[in-house]
């Protein structure tokens, strides 16, 4: 599938934003995180920016951006109806909980349930996300039950990692936020690498002799295509990426996404001050670098089933 | 409504005869002609004499070779929307821009409503959905809506352009939720099949697989008897003589006389 990068910075920003907002909420629900306006503005304004950008982002590749507000009508049947339905929803207890944090200092009563939808919501918008991908048939790769979970996982994650530095740029203990990042990331290796296993051994959905109905004549291959330049489908769903940059991906994706900020915010748990704060920088950098990546991949390593019209490889 | 309409009697779609046809693509540009100003309007191709043309085309037809050596075979595959029962491309929209008729089961875009996300195409495994980059909206095979209720037209007009088009009829257009319609009878009775059932959209359209290929020695081709023996009259001679002049040979002692 040809990866649009306005989709893939949606999905990165907006996921970061979304843990960042779930973390936010549940820290401040349990009193994890104190009701300190500074934190509130700084971390709530962090993660709405981040969501509003990829939200914003998203409607780049749109054909008609100025009907965009349509797609908030289908959500019976659509996933990417219901996100949208989500992504608005969850604005809501996130300005309330932001007013009350950032203004009037305080997380309780109104402001602590305005926190626990926000924790609900968000993450459940980054699974509806996933699940436009996972409720594909046509597509192998994102046909998956642990598609939508990684996507929440990456979320949480590299929303976790952001309020980390958050925490240690204000001065504050980051033992505990830094030891969450880690735990969150490991959790997300652990599913990315399923998953990874998981589109190694699924079996192709067809061959051209199974896509065609012809393969009972025996082996099809395409004579001539019905056009002399590559058309829509082919630009769209024809994106290959070449096994072996796959894998030198995968190592980068291991190494920025996971292992590395793993590593540091394992460190940075051991540490504080600046020392804390330039290691959970280096962290949230390597993260972002990762994240794109792992994004871009999701999406080159997928192969459209209509490519085997196209005498395209199994798909 | 993105929802699918509850299941109806009538599924109009398309029979395409894989044994017949021959090719030549006169569905393709008559489905490109007639859209490009009815309901899918405009149909616009960019740079289509330059170096890379490129526009939307609601049919496509391939070329696919099947089988190894003596036992290969060339078949034309046509491939457009095949109106599925199921269609996810239809669910997964968002605006309720695409959609399928409760009363025939087409299944259409309302290009006024859609907002050109192109997720129906990433549903659709057919690849029947193509996206016009300078409308900003999806287009996809109307089963020529606008001919065959138009009342205006002659009866064996209100068919799909690509039907009227075909020289070899092999492509038929019908009502399949009809048992008793001729394409329903003739799906029965050539082993017509649906693509990719696996996938669980049920189309409508239906393909009618080639015939067995004739095996044994090929009938004799007309033309091949053997020619008259010349008769040897003076007018023949003359002729005869008069042909190898001018051919450059002059008559030769060893040469038939």
């Amino acid at each position: 599938m040809h990866p649009a990068y306005s989709v893939i910075l949606f999905t990165t920003a907006s996921g970061a934003g979304y843990g960042l907002l779930c973390l936010m909420g549940l820290g401040a629900v349990s009193g994890a995180l104190p009701p300190d306006r500074l934190l509130g503005f700084l971390g709530l304004g962090l993660a709405l920016a981040l969501i509003t950008t990829g939200l914003l982002s998203s409607t780049f590749h749109l054909g008609h951006p100025e009907r965009a507000w349509r797609a908030l009508s289908q959500w019976r049947s659509s996933w990417l109806s219901r996100e949208g339905v989500l992504a608005v929803a969850t604005y809501v207890p996130a300005g309330v909980l932001g007013i009350g944090w950032a203004i009037l200092g305080r997380t309780d009563g109104v402001f602590a349930a305005a926190g626990i939808a926000a924790a609900v919501l968000a993450p459940l918008t980054v699974f509806v996300t996933g699940m436009i991908y996972q409720s594909l048939p046509t597509i192998r790769q994102w046909h998956q039950p642990l598609t939508a979970p990684v996507y929440v996982a990456l979320a949480l994650a590299t929303g976790a990692v952001l309020l980390a530095l958050l925490l240690a740029a204000l001065g504050s203990g980051v033992h505990l936020p830094a030891s969450l990042a880690a735990m969150l990331l490991a959790i997300a290796a652990a599913l990315k690498l399923s998953y990874w296993r998981a589109i190694d051994t699924a079996p192709p959905l067809a061959s051209p002799g199974t896509a065609t109905g012809l393969g009972r004549f025996g082996t099809v291959h395409q004579l001539e295509a019905p056009h002399s330049q590559a058309n829509f489908v082919m630009r769209e769903m024809g994106f290959t990426v070449a096994r072996k940059h796959a894998l030198k991906l995968r190592r980068f994706v291991l190494l920025a996404l996971l292992a590395a900020p793993f590593g540091l915010c394992l460190l940075a748990s051991a540490l504080s001050g600046a020392s804390a704060t330039l290691a959970l920088l280096l962290a949230a950098i390597s993260t972002s670098l990762g994240v794109v990546t792992e994004r871009w991949l999701f999406f080159a390593e997928a192969e459209h089933v209509v490519m085997n019209f196209y005498g395209g490889g199994p798909a | 409504m993105t929802s699918l309409p509850a299941p109806q009697p009538k599924k109009l779609g398309l029979v395409i005869d894989l044994d017949i046809c021959v090719g030549c693509q006169a569905c393709a540009t008559s489905c490109k002609e007639w859209n490009a100003q009815g309901y899918s309007a405009p149909l616009v191709d960019e740079d289509p004499y330059g170096a890379d043309p490129r526009g939307p085309w609601l049919n496509r037809v391939h070329t696919y070779e099947v089988g190894e050596g003596d036992a290969a075979r060339t078949v034309h595959f046509p491939r457009s929307c095949l109106h599925c029962e199921t269609p996810a491309c239809v669910t997964v929209c968002p605006t309720g821009a695409s959609y399928k008729r409760a009363e025939d089961g087409i299944v259409l875009v309302n290009p006024d409503t859609c907002i050109g996300c192109k997720l129906c195409s990433w549903a659709c495994p057919y690849g029947a959905r193509e996206y016009d980059h300078l409308d900003g909206v999806m287009k996809k095979c109307t089963l020529c809506v606008d001919r065959i209720y138009n009342e205006n037209f002659a009866a064996e007009d209100r068919v799909p352009a690509c039907v009227r088009a075909c020289p070899t009829g092999a492509r038929a257009f019908g009502d399949l939720g009809d048992p008793e319609s001729a394409v329903s009878k003739n799906v029965a009775a050539r082993g017509g099949y649906d693509l990719m059932p696996e996938l669980g959209y049920k189309p409508t359209n239906k393909y009618l697989p080639p015939r067995e290929k004739r095996t044994g020695t090929p009938h004799p081709v007309a033309g091949t008897a053997a020619t008259p023996a010349p008769t040897g009259s003076p007018v023949e001679s003359l002729f005869a003589w008069i042909d190898r002049a001018l051919s450059g040979q002059m008559p030769s002692n060893d040469g038939p006389n």
